[in-house]
């Protein structure tokens, strides 16, 4: 058992357990921090290792692959575990100025850890059914923290969501059943050769439209994501963060992972629906966006459409896409999560998320205008901001295949959300509140500013550093594309010399 | 036997999508229920059915010549596990939901997606020409 790998899974867990003895404010709060901190530590020596070692892959309890649960950590899955424990460490740090004394009495720093615990363990497993348990772990306790927030709208929320995502789940176990039936096997590595070599390729094309359903629908692919701007607005502004950082983004993992690695027999079928819908989505969110007047709608609807420039990324299968897709969803991660938590802040000056009733922000505190512009420039691809280089490569790659319409789309998608991104702008930040009453920044007390911009300006920092200094993650991106595309060090290092 | 079961299946998911069809909370997570039960038995009916065979040894501890395939079983009773915790949390959430709405009618169920025309969306500089009542 490799345990540099287990530790980024075991460490959040250890953590929600202390914090369910600890389920003081205080106390949870500061026990989810260390833990988050941990993780983040452990996460870093993961992604070293990898990168110094090529894949890494750990036999649970020491059964031998094929057989026994198996974590690998590849290039992409080391990063997203690192990505997940900077988000975790953002969110935890200014969730202790949101987080009431009611809902962490409740749990919520319980759920809190648990939600990235599931999410670090379904980057790194290697095994379809494993996977489906994180998927499960991860969603239950996102089901938590969404009816935690106790409002009527976070309950007609938190409904739309526990159900469209049980159907979600009903196709993933069908599909892996019925996986585990026609091929005998249930580890991703193994599968690469079960599926290739089976003898009724029409049957394993069959079992992948129904991954496909099943992780688009947790991805929020058209035309899968109702569920997603009818509950990410309602619950807390720090579990907002969280889910449109991460949650969707394991639906995008887990169909790269699928249709990189294992089904990858009938690329002109399944691929090419991947690239329609990647485009669907792509402009039903930007527009669905532009129909919204609440500030965290207006988000919700564009996580749908940039979630169709990763998919697009997949669906093109070249190198260059796949680099885009791995580094479209690295910034993307950040940047989202932090407009969220600029909502978060705004709520709390302003005292409303719906654009008409709020504004005035930009005079009461020009520093968390700061703060929006970076990621909403870098959301909509401005130069020289991180979406700019992963918008790049995707475009230049989708010329590249001769895709001239998802090329035109992918950039009509751009502009279009600088059109929201102004909206936003201009109604919350430039516009006089429309209460005539003038919001100020010290409304905060200075340990709630600390908490809340303190992670906000580290979040815009990164997303900064990564625009003006693209090369090396940009190298890391290629790498990890590299991996996708010819999975022999990964089968490998999950199979040894037996395959 | 494996035709019997995947038709009970086929049966169980039909009986299942016509009540979740019926735009009723409670019908609704009844039929997810029956669905999540036709999956689980299609996963026992793709992993083999045997009869009367033990699973990896015999009673007296001797390898079986011929053993049923123990880990379809295994997925199972995972399965049956997780969906017992998620449905546990789907009934409380109705309770909830029951509680808070007063009805459990998916159509009715707008609060956190408010018709366009409604009031309170209509601010000063978004206010849009009416809909007819009942449209997205």
């Amino acid at each position: 058992m490799s345990w540099i790998v287990a530790l980024p899974i075991l460490t959040p867990f250890i953590g929600a357990a202390a914090c369910l003895f600890l389920r003081n404010r205080r106390g949870s709060g500061w026990i989810s921090v260390l833990t988050a901190l941990v993780s983040l530590g452990l996460a870093l020596r993961l992604l070293v290792t990898v990168m110094e070692n090529g894949v890494i892959a750990g036999q649970v309890s020491a059964w031998p692959a094929p057989f026994g649960i198996t974590l690998v950590a590849d290039y992409l899955s080391a990063a997203m575990v690192l990505i997940t424990a900077i988000i975790g460490l953002a969110t935890a740090l200014w969730a202790m100025a949101e987080i009431g004394p009611t809902s962490a009495r409740l749990g919520w720093f319980v759920l809190f850890q648990t939600l990235l615990g599931g999410v670090t363990g379904a980057f790194l497993t290697g095994d379809l059914f494993n996977l489906y348990v994180w998927f499960e772990v991860l969603l239950i306790s996102s089901f938590g923290l969404l009816a935690i927030g106790g409002s009527r709208k976070a309950t007609d929320g938190a409904v739309k969501y526990v159900t469209l995502n049980l159907i979600a789940t009903a196709f993933f176990l069908s599909a892996a059943g019925l996986t585990y039936g026609a091929t005998g096997t249930l580890n991703m590595a193994d599968l690469h050769r079960a599926v290739a070599e089976h003898p009724d390729q029409g049957l394993m094309t069959v079992i992948a439209m129904l991954f496909m359903l099943a992780f688009g629908m947790k991805a929020a692919v058209f035309p899968l994501f109702f569920w997603l701007p009818a509950s990410y607005h309602t619950p807390h502004y720090a579990v907002s963060a969280l889910f449109a950082g991460l949650l969707t983004k394991v639906g995008v993992y887990a169909l790269i992972r699928v249709f990189t690695l294992i089904f990858t027999h009938d690329q002109g079928w399944t691929h090419e629906i991947l690239l329609w819908c990647a485009c669907l989505t792509m402009l039903t969110g930007v527009l669905g966006a532009a129909a919204q007047s609440d500030f965290r709608k207006i988000l919700s609807f564009h996580i749908v459409s940039q979630i169709g420039y990763m998919v697009l990324g997949l669906a093109l299968m070249t190198p260059l896409a796949l680099t885009g897709a791995v580094f479209y969803i690295l910034h993307h991660i950040i940047v989202k999560a932090n407009l969220f938590l600029v909502a978060g802040v705004s709520r709390r000056l302003t005292g409303g998320s719906e654009l008409a009733q709020i504004g005035g922000l930009y005079r009461a505190a020009p520093f968390l205008a700061l703060l929006f512009l970076i990621p909403a420039f870098s959301l909509a691809g401005f130069p020289p901001l991180s979406g700019f280089w992963a918008k790049f490569l995707l475009v230049k790659a989708s010329l590249d295949a001769q895709e001239w319409l998802v090329a035109g789309i992918a950039l009509v998608v751009g502009l279009l959300t600088i059109f929201s991104m102004t909206k936003i702008w201009a109604a919350a930040f430039w516009k006089p509140h429309p209460g005539g009453y003038e919001p100020v920044l010290t409304q905060l007390s200075l340990r709630a500013r600390a908490l809340m911009l303190g992670p906000m300006a580290a979040l815009a920092l990164m997303t900064l550093v990564i625009g003006l200094m693209p090369q090396p993650f940009l190298s890391f991106a290629t790498r990890a594309a590299g991996q996708l595309l010819d999975p022999a060090a990964y089968i490998h290092a999950v199979l040894g010399d037996k395959q | 036997m494996e035709t019997l079961i995947a038709l009970l299946a086929g049966a169980l998911t039909t009986a299942g999508i016509w009540l979740m069809l019926s735009g009723h909370l409670l019908r609704f997570l009844f039929g997810l229920m029956l669905i999540s039960n036709a999956v689980n038995l299609a996963i026992f009916t793709a992993g083999r059915l045997s009869m009367g065979r033990p699973p990896l040894l015999e009673p007296g501890g001797a390898p079986a010549p011929e053993m049923a395939n123990a880990l379809p079983q295994a997925l199972l009773l995972t399965a049956i596990v997780i969906g017992f915790g998620l449905f546990a949390f789907a009934l409380a959430l109705t309770i909830r939901a029951f509680r808070a709405f007063g009805h459990l009618e998916v159509d009715r169920m707008r609060l956190a997606e408010p018709e366009p025309a409604e009031p309170e969306l209509a601010g000063p500089e978004l206010a849009r020409p009416e809909k007819p009542a009942g449209a997205m």
